[in-house]
């Protein structure tokens, strides 16, 4: 009997609490309010595309966390791309490609495909010249990275932005 | 078999630096289309590319499915000595193909 006497009293408290607050919300339920009014934020369905937090993420498992340089490299692309299937790229990269001075690697990077790499090209002095050509898919218009390793451990990056009209990856088989 | 294209001269001058265009026919299906049926086509496609010049390494590619469809790669080397060139292909579904091309190198 005494732990209910002692309890009433305590509960009366919390009510008189309630009630001097002018809108009758505490702000413990004010802020439960505004998080069930933020949480769609949060739950919003991302779609299944590389996103700019994942092309960095590859370029740094690539580049292994070195600093990136701009220049010295090549991007040869078109900015305006009619079909995204099929996409001809050459990447070029200024170095004497000597036994002592040569291109190591170059890889490429996307923004939005589905996943954030493209591809990797080994190269070796034997090359004679840092200059690769391939075709490559994008999904839509975005930012492609290209990224090139030199011998003597330096990284140099060139971005490049690129509008994309038909969307490879997408459609289904064409019959 | 797939069908392969390479297209490199027969011949070279000692020290010229020549172009190497490799092509082969493959779908490159990426994992991500949908087929006739409705359901994802499962992934199917060329992952390594290498060319080995008188049986030395000069040039290898790793490929992602954003590679487009029959993959062409092309690259360059300086002409040392006559000999072969070897290209191969590895991918999914164990999928491996291997083409080679003379090479006749002469004095300048």
């Amino acid at each position: 009997m005494a732990a209910d006497t002692a309890g009433g009293p305590a509960v009366k408290g919390s009510s008189g609490q309630k009630t001097s607050n002018p809108r009758g919300l505490s702000p413990g339920r004010r802020s439960l309010l505004l998080a069930g009014v933020a949480t769609p934020v949060f739950l919003m369905v991302r779609p299944a595309l590389a996103t700019p937090p994942s092309m960095t993420q590859a370029i740094k498992d690539f580049t292994g966390g070195a600093r990136l340089q701009s220049g010295r490299l090549t991007f040869e692309i078109a900015e305006l791309i009619d079909n995204g299937n099929a996409v001809p790229v050459t990447i070029r990269v200024d170095s004497p490609m000597t036994d002592g001075d040569y291109v190591t690697s170059i890889g490429i990077f996307n923004e939005r495909n589905p996943l954030p790499d493209v591809v990797r090209f080994s190269l070796t002095p034997r090359a004679g010249k840092a200059e690769v050509s391939t075709r490559i898919r994008l999904a839509t218009s975005q930012k492609l990275v290209a990224v090139a390793c030199m011998s003597d451990g330096s990284w140099w990056q060139q971005t490049v932005d690129v509008v994309v009209t038909l969307a490879a990856c997408i459609e289904g088989e064409v019959n | 078999m797939a069908r392969a294209l390479i297209h490199m001269p027969q011949a070279a001058r000692r020290g010229d630096v020549i172009e190497i265009r490799a092509l082969i026919g493959h779908p490159m299906e990426t994992g991500y289309r949908p087929g006739a049926d409705g359901r994802v086509l499962p992934r199917d496609i060329i992952r390594k590319f290498t060319c080995s010049y008188n049986g030395e390494r000069i040039f290898a590619a790793e490929l992602h499915p954003a590679i487009a469809a029959n993959p062409y790669i092309a690259f360059h080397t300086v002409a040392t000595e006559s000999g072969t060139l070897e290209f191969t292909w590895e991918g999914d579904n164990g999928f491996a193909q291997s083409e080679t091309k003379k090479l006749s190198v002469n004095e300048a």
